[in-house]
């Protein structure tokens, strides 16, 4: 009977692994050519998660395994929310995959782990499991970049990448490690305990905790630790890039809520200067340079980092608001941001990367459709009204400025409109410039559908926001009041 | 209510569907279709807000026809809309002009009808909608998505510069209106969670903060107007743009900005509005005199009447920060007046280039000679541009020279030098390109207006011609909530 209240909990994790184990096998019997059968299997295990985690769905907080292990209201969202990034990801890279050969069980079954992990690191509530679940996720997303053997520049991405988050998985577990050394456990609960009783020695505390804000920066991609994430977005095939731009922002939401905002929240004073810098240079540099960029994904990784940035205002404005807001952002760039890349992907075509700024020249004349889409996409990055992505910033700008941090919020405006100058030239490639190529573009019915319900799910949540809006906050607010 | 449905929703929705359905007609193949139903959509839009007019009690200064409906909960945000006495004329006249750019567009614009039509008709709603707006938030979504088309009108359609005029006018709005966007947010704190502008309106705030508000909303609404030295995207902007988008940025977009001086800057920060008035009116009359300077030497058709525009709109600021009955009822009338007149000007720039593809006022002369009934035209609308009693284009400026005369005898002195500048500029203008010998072969191959342009023209010249000779049904139906607002405004809002 313990075990069965241990296990239900995390029903939808046992049930994906087992999944992912079994299509491993089962895909060995398949013929290389056709893998249709095994991309059915994964949307159908990632669908049968989605059931099982609104199944075992509790209105309290649930812990499991001695404390290790956390199943609330957040954790349902946030892995609710995972699934269907990774399954619109494997909808809209199939066909890309496919003409390059790189539809593999492989690349399915890593994507299924990948999965596993966020969805460990998301319910984690102790050091070891939060760590567990991190490498798993970035081993898993090491392998898929390097999947394209052949391409020298896919190769040097998931080198950098490997090698970098090695050094920050390393810096994170110093940290952790010195934590555990001041308060004498690695159980987020009672580490928050030991740090209010004050009997935990201060200086090593805040030593810790600069490795682990050091950490967690590396994995959010945020500057000055910011370095890998070009290069990966660029050198990634695209819908690698999808995968590692999209769903684990999700659990690297959750990772930073679960350690800074609830565990370490006795040291707020210190971290939150922080995550001022680390928001600050990364809205600056990462707007900035991403104007100089003439390559797509190069840019949405600069454009990436900028919008981490905005979202760390949310966190660090130490309210439950503000914590509901970074997840509402969150949400919203995971959102746009499937929609961007799904863009890049369908372009494309066999032998050919739609990853330049002048393969979006003159796509209003090519297929208007696809460019009123992709306006969307980009006024919503933007933060443009009656986008969504204008309330993702209206509420993060409200927390700080509830905050009291006026400045603040004046500094982040400013980089936005730098911000928007170049989500605005792409527009202008679009309807302004004449098409370098007349290729007819090819398209397969699933992905302009689920393109064309992305894009306006942009428009129409900004025009309806407030249902998501609301369950981000009070999601938030659940796993951080009531335990 | 029409047909049981409320007034200003139909107004703002109306138009916006159509242009969905315009987008719809697809490809250059149905442009006849496509422009129909644009005709359709647009002459609809402007019938709907007729009641807005008839039905609207003269006696109060109390919103009317307010919809109130729960939006964002969250933050508190309602789909808040209601129109008093200073928003219900710009509401017909952005109605009263989509069918006239729809017009002006008809056999002008050839590659992608649909999408050009489409996006008059979405921008006529949007700004209806920026006009009706009583959320802040509501008011800011509208704002910020008038741009939207309005960058797609003059990148697509517009001439040689046409990307760096649209990029330059995008970004140089967003700045002003993302600061705004910080300044009400603050209000939003302050008033304890309301973003009701009406609510604004009463809460106290004090003067490091006025001042602070102010300036956010001056970048904001400062550059939409567009007051000196905010004002140089204007003519780049307008020079680029297709003869439809001049007319609405000059007849409508430019309102917008007075607009927000009138609804917000004034009202919320009253004592910071008092404290700066001077620097306002210093701005307002540097664009009166300085601009009007600027458009006397510009050889460009566009340009110059795009400098006309910001110099005529330094009367609007001045009227608006002199703080008395005249002077705002001028600034008003104004700018009503200024959309007629701004817009028939262009629509007239706008013939001469679809037959000689210049604007250069060089390029022309003796026009008279072969375009008979468009010079008589011009004249009216160069007469009323000056300012010339019984044209709409008197009425404002009077009044407001009136207003300045009781504020400071050398603020009206300064305003009414450009009774003179404006004579030189519009005239000099007029003289060059219509009279004198038929200059080239270019001039004397003109055809004179077909029948859809002497209607556009029609339309517009008896609205200047009644408006000046008969100003009572615009001026009466703004007394009260113009009265209200000036009572408001001498009540200091310090904690």
């Amino acid at each position: 009977m313990d075990l069965m209240t241990n296990l239900m909990p995390a029903a939808a994790e046992i049930f994906l692994l087992v999944m992912a184990c079994l299509i491993l096998i089962a895909d060995l019997l398949i013929k290389q050519n056709n893998r249709l059968g095994t991309y059915l299997w994964v949307q159908f295990t990632l669908l049968g998660c989605s059931l099982i985690t609104v199944g075992t769905h509790e209105n309290v907080v649930v812990h499991a395994f001695h404390n290790m292990f956390v199943d609330d209201l957040m954790s349902d969202v946030l892995k609710l929310l995972t699934y269907l990034a990774i399954s619109m990801m494997l909808v809209y890279s199939r066909q890309y995959l496919t003409l390059r050969g790189l539809f593999s069980g492989e690349f399915m079954v890593l994507a299924l782990f990948a999965t596993l992990g966020m969805m460990v690191m998301i319910s984690a509530s102790h050091f070891l499991t939060l760590y567990l679940g991190l490498e798993l996720l970035s081993l898993s997303l090491y392998s898929i970049v390097a999947l394209q053997r052949d391409s020298a520049i896919a190769t040097e991405a998931a080198m950098k990448y490997f090698i970098l988050g090695a050094l920050a998985s390393g810096l994170l577990l110093y940290g952790m490690s010195m934590l555990y050394g001041a308060t004498g456990s690695l159980e987020l609960g009672v580490v928050t305990h030991a740090i209010q009783s004050g009997s935990a020695d201060k200086n090593l505390l805040v030593f810790g905790l600069v490795f682990v804000v050091s950490g967690l920066a590396f994995k959010l991609g945020v500057v000055p630790f910011h370095m890998w994430v070009p290069d990966v977005y660029h050198g990634a095939p695209t819908a690698m890039t999808m995968l590692i731009g999209s769903a684990p922002k999700f659990a690297a939401f959750a990772f930073v809520v679960r350690i800074l905002v609830d565990g370490l929240q006795p040291l707020a004073q210190h971290w939150t200067g922080m995550l001022i810098i680390l928001a600050i240079a990364s809205m600056g540099l990462g707007n900035i340079t991403a104007i100089a960029q003439t390559n797509l994904k190069r840019m949405f990784a600069y454009s990436t980092i900028a919008h981490m940035g905005f979202m760390l205002l949310g966190l660090l404005s130490g309210s439950i608001e503000g914590y509901g807001a970074a997840m509402f952002y969150t949400v919203v760039y995971v959102l746009m941001s499937l929609g961007a890349f799904g863009m890049i992907m369908l372009l494309s075509r066999e032998g050919f990367e739609a990853d330049t700024l002048n393969d979006f020249k003159g796509l209003n004349q090519r297929s208007p459709w696809l460019a009123f889409l992709m306006l969307l996409l980009m006024f919503s990055m933007a933060g443009i009204p009656p986008t969504v992505g204008f309330y993702a910033k209206l509420s993060v700008l409200n927390a700080v400025v509830q905050s009291g941090h006026l400045w603040l919020a004046v500094v982040a405006v400013l980089f936005s409109l730098i911000g928007a100058f170049y989500y605005l030239r792409i527009v202008k490639l679009m309807y302004f410039d004449a098409p370098e190529s007349h290729t007819p573009i090819t398209l397969g019915s699933d992905t302009v559908l689920l393109m064309s319900i992305n894009s306006m799910g942009v428009l129409l949540l900004g025009i309806l926001p407030n249902t998501l809006m609301s369950v981000c906050a009070v999601s938030v607010q659940q796993s951080l009041l009531l335990h | 209510m029409i047909f049981g449905l409320p007034v200003i929703s139909v107004a703002i929705w109306l138009p916006i569907i159509f242009g969905i359905l315009v987008l719809a007609t697809g490809d250059d193949k149905n442009a006849r279709l496509a422009r129909i139903l644009a005709m359709t959509g647009a002459v609809l839009g402007f019938l709907v807000t007729i009641p807005l007019y008839t039905g609207f009690a003269r006696d109060t200064s109390q919103m009317q026809f307010v919809e109130l409906h729960n939006w964002i909960t969250r933050f508190n945000i309602h789909y808040h809309l209601g129109v008093d006495g200073i928003s219900v004329l710009f509401i017909l006249l952005t109605a009263f002009f989509t069918p006239i750019v729809v017009l002006a567009g008809w056999q002008v614009i050839e590659k992608r009808v649909a999408q050009y039509m489409a996006s008059f008709l979405i921008m006529s709603g949007i700004m209806i909608g920026v006009f009706a707006a009583l959320d802040a938030i509501l008011f800011y979504v509208f704002w910020e998505a008038m741009l939207i088309p309005m960058f797609l009108i003059i990148g697509i359609w517009g001439g040689q510069n046409r990307v760096y005029a649209a990029v330059k006018f995008f970004l140089y709005t967003l700045l002003g209106s993302l600061l705004m966007l910080v300044a009400l947010i603050y209000l939003y704190n302050r008033s304890g969670g309301s973003f009701a502008i009406l609510d604004f309106h009463q809460v106290a705030i004090p003067m490091t903060a006025q001042i602070l508000i102010f300036i956010a909303f001056f970048f904001a609404f400062a550059v939409k107007v567009p007051m000196f030295p905010v004002h140089t995207w204007l003519p780049d902007a307008h020079v680029e743009a297709p003869t439809g988008g001049s007319v609405i940025l000059a007849a409508i977009m430019l309102k917008v900005g007075a607009y927000g001086f009138l609804r917000f800057s004034v009202p919320i920060v009253p004592d910071a509005s008092h404290k700066l008035a001077g620097v306002m009116i210093a701005l307002s009359l540097i664009a009166v005199v300085y601009i009007g300077l600027v458009a006397l030497i510009q050889s460009d058709m566009k340009k110059l009447v795009a400098y006309s525009s910001i110099s005529h709109m330094g009367f609007v600021t001045l009227g608006i920060f002199i703080f008395n009955a005249y002077g705002m009822e001028g600034a008003l009338l104004q700018m009503i007046s200024h959309g007629f007149v701004s817009g028939a000007l262009f629509l007239c720039v706008g013939v001469l280039y679809d037959r000689m593809h210049s604007r250069n006022i060089a390029d022309y002369g003796g026009v008279v000679n072969t375009m008979p009934v468009f010079a008589a035209f011009l004249m009216l609308f160069a007469m009323a541009n000056v300012g010339l009693p019984g044209t709409s284009g008197f009425v404002g400026e009077f009044t407001v020279i009136l207003g300045a005369m009781k504020a400071n005898f050398w603020y009206a002195f300064a305003a009414a030098t450009t009774l003179v500048f404006g004579a030189a500029y519009t005239l000099w203008m007029y003289k060059r390109v219509i009279f004198g010998a038929v200059a080239n072969s270019h001039v004397a191959e003109l055809t004179d207006l077909t029948m859809r342009e002497k209607a556009i023209l029609g339309i517009l010249a008896v609205t200047v011609l009644g408006m000046g000779l008969y100003p009572l049904p615009f001026s009466e139906i703004m007394h009260a909530s113009v009265n209200d607002l000036l009572v408001h405004v001498a009540h200091s809002k310090l904690p």
